[in-house]
């Protein structure tokens, strides 16, 4: 069994969940266009991913075999569910624009990928750090992608206005690139690129 | 004893359980909240629609109410177009008048998928000093690929030109058919004529780019890749506009001189 530390940090940059296993990629594309939705979208994911796992962690024992993956599924649904909920009641504006993603949570591998990898097999405490290590797994890629898709797509960072847009009387052209989706696959790619070439482990053998 | 039929089902069924509770209480616990932000999205689509807010806009509650102090809600009975003395604007809930059978009627066949009518409607109209008519914004839902649109129509005081077009709730797919809340196809539609010259419903949204107001007087350009909620979006606006919906009210306006 990995130390506590170990299952902290090596989904950061070690073990990534997008940037090594590339898995939970529609949502990255969909939701960073802006830092906010981004944020937003990230703590959902890190509070259902701790949760999922800490709540199959706690059940690992109990969950009779052939029924698991709709049992982890159920857990994980519940939890989304009630993730849509509170952001409905608390952050409107910005659950409007995250529409289906929010819901997608639900599909989302990482998640199903930790219960069914890591808390099936471990006790709640490491579960928990796992869950919270592979949910910051996928922050950092969310908001570093978000950074650079808002900052260079519409000159602004969480909504404030940095770079004086063109149409405005100011100097920066805004890269429409950024906005679209392909941008987010083209800014993975090189966060990808320069993670193997930090630690070129990584990197696959032909 | 684990693995056993028996043992499957009952552990299914108290996880289901469990899982119930939780998400029932928490859709309960916030539902006022909810409601609340619903509303203020409501009365800021009604705003959006009259031009009086933009999209890039984030409007709080305050300033909602601020900018909707020229914006008054009528409630009309849908068959006359009559305003509907015995309603309350304020309290008054369309969506829950409209499944509510004693407040609502069949709807006749029509293609916006609409099937039931409330007996009282409410608008907003925004009068100037004179009483004149400046603009009114009606309520209009139908069909579209995945589910209803719910959206908010602002016709300019001479009843015939559009002010805008802005859906507050939809399930059309991201990217494709929800695209009719994107800001740059919504600016398509002020200054397009609603109605033809014999006051039909006339507007439409159609395939490819519909070209300026003075080409394409009556046509929006379409979404691609969304031709049925497009279709829908015609449907529903030429719907509302129509006989059966709030023919009768832009009637009685035009014959008090609102139209000019």
């Amino acid at each position: 069994m990995s130390k506590p530390r170990d299952a902290l940090i090596d989904p950061l940059f070690n073990n990534n969940p997008i940037a090594l296993q590339v898995l939970g990629i529609c949502s990255a594309l969909a939701v960073t266009t802006q830092m906010d939705t981004a944020l937003v979208m990230s703590a959902a994911v890190v509070f259902v991913l701790l949760f999922s796992n800490l709540f199959v962690s706690l059940l690992r024992n109990r969950i009779p075999t052939n029924i698991r993956i709709i049992v982890q599924l159920t857990i994980i649904a519940s939890l989304v569910i009630v993730v849509d909920q509170v952001l409905k009641a608390y952050v409107f504006e910005i659950s409007k624009q995250l529409s289906v993603f929010v819901g997608l949570i639900i599909t989302n591998c990482i998640i199903m990928g930790r219960a069914e990898a890591y808390a099936m097999q471990n006790p709640p405490r490491m579960s928990l750090i796992d869950g919270l290590g592979n949910g910051l797994g996928y922050a950092v890629i969310l908001a570093g992608t978000a950074v650079i898709r808002e900052l260079f797509g519409s000159g602004s960072l969480m909504g404030v206005q940095v770079l004086a847009l063109a149409g405005e009387g100011g100097w920066y052209t805004p890269n429409g690139l950024m906005v679209l989706s392909p941008g987010a696959f083209f800014i993975i790619g090189f966060f990808i690129w320069a993670i193997r070439v930090w630690k070129p482990e990584q990197v696959e053998q032909d | 004893m684990q693995g056993s039929v028996g043992y499957n089902l009952g552990f299914a069924a108290a996880v289901c359980l469990v899982c119930a509770v939780v998400v029932s209480s928490a859709a309960v616990a916030l539902a006022d909240r909810q409601q609340r932000n619903a509303a203020l999205d409501r009365q800021r689509n009604v705003l959006l629609a009259a031009g009086l807010a933009s999209d890039d806009e984030r409007l709080d509650a305050e300033a909602v109410a601020a900018r909707s102090a020229a914006v008054v809600p009528v409630a009309v009975t849908l068959a006359d177009g009559e305003a509907a003395a015995g309603v309350d604007p304020a309290g008054f809930d369309q969506r829950a008048a409209s499944i509510d059978p004693a407040r609502s009627t069949p709807a006749p066949d029509n293609a916006a998928g609409v099937l039931r009518l409330p007996t009282e409607a409410l608008v907003y109209e925004v009068r100037d000093e004179a009483g004149d008519l400046d603009l009114v914004v009606l309520p209009v839902e139908g069909l579209g690929l995945w589910g209803t649109l719910y959206g908010f129509l602002a016709l300019e005081g001479d009843l015939r030109t559009v002010r805008g077009l802005t859906f507050y709730e939809h399930k059309e797919t991201p990217g494709l058919g929800g695209e009719v809340d994107n800001p740059r196809w919504k600016a398509r539609w002020p200054g397009r004529l609603a109605f033809d010259d014999d006051l039909n419903p006339a507007v439409a949204v159609v395939k490819g780019p519909a070209g300026s107001v003075d080409d394409a007087p009556h046509d929006v350009d379409g979404l691609s890749g969304a031709t049925i909620t497009s279709r829908g979006v015609t449907n529903l606006v030429r719907f509302w506009l129509g006989p059966d919906g709030f023919g009768p009210y832009l009637g009685r306006l035009r014959r008090e001189g609102g139209a000019s």
